[in-house]
């Protein structure tokens, strides 16, 4: 790492003497030690880094033709369809670009979960990696108000009015939020503003999620380290062309979206323009909230309520609040997660029981998408009930105690081990 | 690190092949990337709603000689002025030689009556004075941008000061006796 890379170009040689950028880029992407035996779930890093690029440049494109007020938001984006040049494609990779983020990035997380990726040294690195979905969210809820149509006003309306479940002081910081006493040009213009801020702080946090797997080197399917230089392979040309096989094809994928598909993970409700005064029969969220609004909406009345409210004598939470924790802690436990997961072994691959409420879990989460979906009735209200406990279940019982009771498989010795063997 | 495997039995006729596809992939994906940017790019240009209020038409009817309006057009003024019989006189006498941006009057008028062109200066792009009764007109007697201090006479042409050019005249067309359409 501290050796200085000799460049034979003298001006690479000049700007590198003063400022080392082309060693920094020679160690850091062109040298970099891989383990050997990464597979595809690993391009998922740098995919989601081509997304929030992609993301900035046609958010930056867009900003230059949307107008942020009340009047003129929805008619604008009608606009940046219909006039400004290639303004439909834009918009549609824009809009389908938040789609594809959350696919890219969704199974960028699971892809940890499974290869345990979480497991000390990279605590940090996960945990930063937590606060950039967050921030994702963020922003990808403020970008869904800004075309201003039913399901943005709405959107806005019924996600800010989570706030006001917070005890006592609830209603005064949801008046704070809009700026005003309802969703309105305030709330917008303040939307748009952090819309364009978040991404650049997002973009901040990935450069340390990077800095920091370059500090431990990433993990590897068999979760084990990397013991001798026999079992890494150099960043390029290795993983270059790997990762260009990987773009190529969620290109085509994305590409397949925006051409022939570009409304599919769309509301059309969203095409009509707001009305404060009349709410769409069915509100749903964009597709990468629906688990998360499952569990907002999962928690019975009087759950946590009945028992403090005899306890305290005041409601102190309610379902409504309760449901809002539940929200909030489902993102919280993956801060959690690091410590909570025991095992001395970071694979799936040699945890057959951990392997086995991996997929479980996978399903869950589906499920949890699945109920979020559908209306708040029937059977869904207790198949949402029964998820979200599971959800939480998994994290805080199924974890900790596999974790200490499992007995894990043989683990190969070093990376190249298995290979060298079959070799000879 | 991998050595072995980067090097192993790489002969020249070898090594000359991955070189043209490394070139060749790193040329398509350059080339991919341009083509991107061209959406990217054009979507600055003037959008459909804009080019289409590209043209104006306007109604001569209401003006009386020796009388000027100014109109938009694509966000710039245009001056139209009813020029008098001595104006008209003025702006024909004048020698192509005496002019830094030679152009007869007769190049620059469809009806001698009607001068339409771009209000503004060919310096830096003010709005020359000279449309009103009580403005000054310049030492040839057409407009003064006050600006930078350059003179037009009576066929907006450049007489004196630092601008380079005479002030432009749009395309335009006269529907019939009364309507032109600029643009």
């Amino acid at each position: 790492m501290a050796t200085k890379t000799e460049f034979k170009n003298p001006v690479v040689r000049w700007v590198d003497d003063r400022l080392p950028v082309f060693t920094y880029l020679d160690h850091e992407y062109n040298q970099f030690p891989m383990p050997r035996n990464l597979n595809y779930w690993w391009n998922f890093g740098a995919l989601a880094s081509v997304v929030l690029i992609l993301m900035i440049l046609t958010g930056i494109m867009l900003a230059m033709q949307y107008t942020p007020h009340v009047d003129y938001a929805f008619e604008s984006v009608e606009r940046i369809m219909r006039d400004v040049n290639y303004g439909w494609l834009l918009r549609y990779l824009h809009m389908n670009g938040a789609s594809m983020f959350f696919i890219v990035v969704y199974i960028h997380m699971f892809r940890g979960l499974y290869y345990g990726s979480y497991h000390a040294p990279r605590e940090l690195l996960w945990m930063l990696g937590v606060v950039i979905v967050l921030l994702m969210m963020a922003t990808a809820f403020m970008g869904y108000v800004l075309p201003w149509g039913q399901m943005s006003f709405w959107g806005a309306t019924v996600i800010t009015n989570l706030f006001s479940a917070i005890p006592w002081v609830g209603d005064v910081i949801v008046t704070w939020l809009w700026g005003g006493f309802s969703v309105d040009n305030p709330t917008l213009n303040r939307f748009y503003a952090l819309h364009y801020l978040l991404p650049f702080v997002i973009f901040a946090v990935v450069a340390l999620h990077v800095i920091a797997v370059h500090i431990t080197g990433s993990n590897n399917p068999k979760g084990i380290d990397v013991q001798v230089p026999r079992d890494t392979v150099t960043f390029h040309p290795y993983f270059t062309a790997k990762d260009s096989v990987g773009l190529v094809a969620f290109l085509l994928f994305f590409s397949a979206v925006v051409f022939f598909a570009p409304n599919v993970f769309g509301e059309p409700d969203n095409y009509i323009k707001a009305n404060p005064l009349q709410t769409p029969p069915h509100i749903v969220p964009e597709w990468y909230f629906l688990p998360f609004y499952a569990i907002l909406r999962a928690v019975p009345d009087n759950f946590i309520g009945g028992w403090v409210t005899g306890w305290m004598g005041v409601t102190f939470v309610s379902a409504k609040l309760a449901g809002v924790i539940a929200m909030f802690g489902s993102i919280a436990v993956l801060f959690l997660l690091p410590w909570l997961d025991r095992s001395k072994v970071r694979s799936a691959r040699y945890r057959p029981v951990h392997n086995a409420f991996f997929w479980v879990f996978l399903v869950d989460c589906f499920v949890l998408g699945w109920v979020g979906a559908n209306p708040a009735e029937g059977m869904f209200i207790w198949i949402g009930r029964v998820a979200t406990a599971w959800y939480f279940v998994h994290f805080l019982i199924i974890i900790p105690l596999v974790s200490m009771i499992e007995t894990p498989r043989p683990v190969p010795a070093s990376i190249s081990e298995p290979v060298l063997k079959e070799k000879a | 690190m991998a050595d072995e495997i980067q090097t192993s039995d790489t002969s020249d006729e070898e090594s000359s092949r991955r070189d043209f596809l490394y070139l060749a992939t790193l040329a398509g994906g350059a080339g991919l990337g341009l083509a991107f940017m061209w959406p990217i790019i054009d979507s600055m240009n003037p959008a459909a709603d804009v080019l289409a209020l590209s043209s104006v038409e306007v109604d001569l009817s209401p003006i009386e000689e020796g009388q000027s309006i100014t109109v938009r057009w694509r966000g710039k003024p245009v001056f139209i002025r009813r020029r008098t019989a001595e104006e008209i006189e003025q702006a024909r006498a004048v020698s192509l030689a005496d002019l830094p941006d030679p152009q007869a009057d007769a190049d620059r008028v469809q009806r001698p009556e009607w001068l339409i062109m771009v209000g503004v200066c060919t310096h830096l792009g003010c709005i020359p004075l000279g449309q009103k009764t009580g403005d000054p007109k310049g030492e040839f007697g057409g407009w003064f941008c006050p600006c930078h201090g350059s003179h037009y006479d009576t066929s907006g042409r450049i007489r004196k000061g630092p601008a380079p050019a005479n002030l432009a005249v749009p395309q335009h067309t006269f529907l019939d006796d009364n309507i032109v359409r600029i643009g």
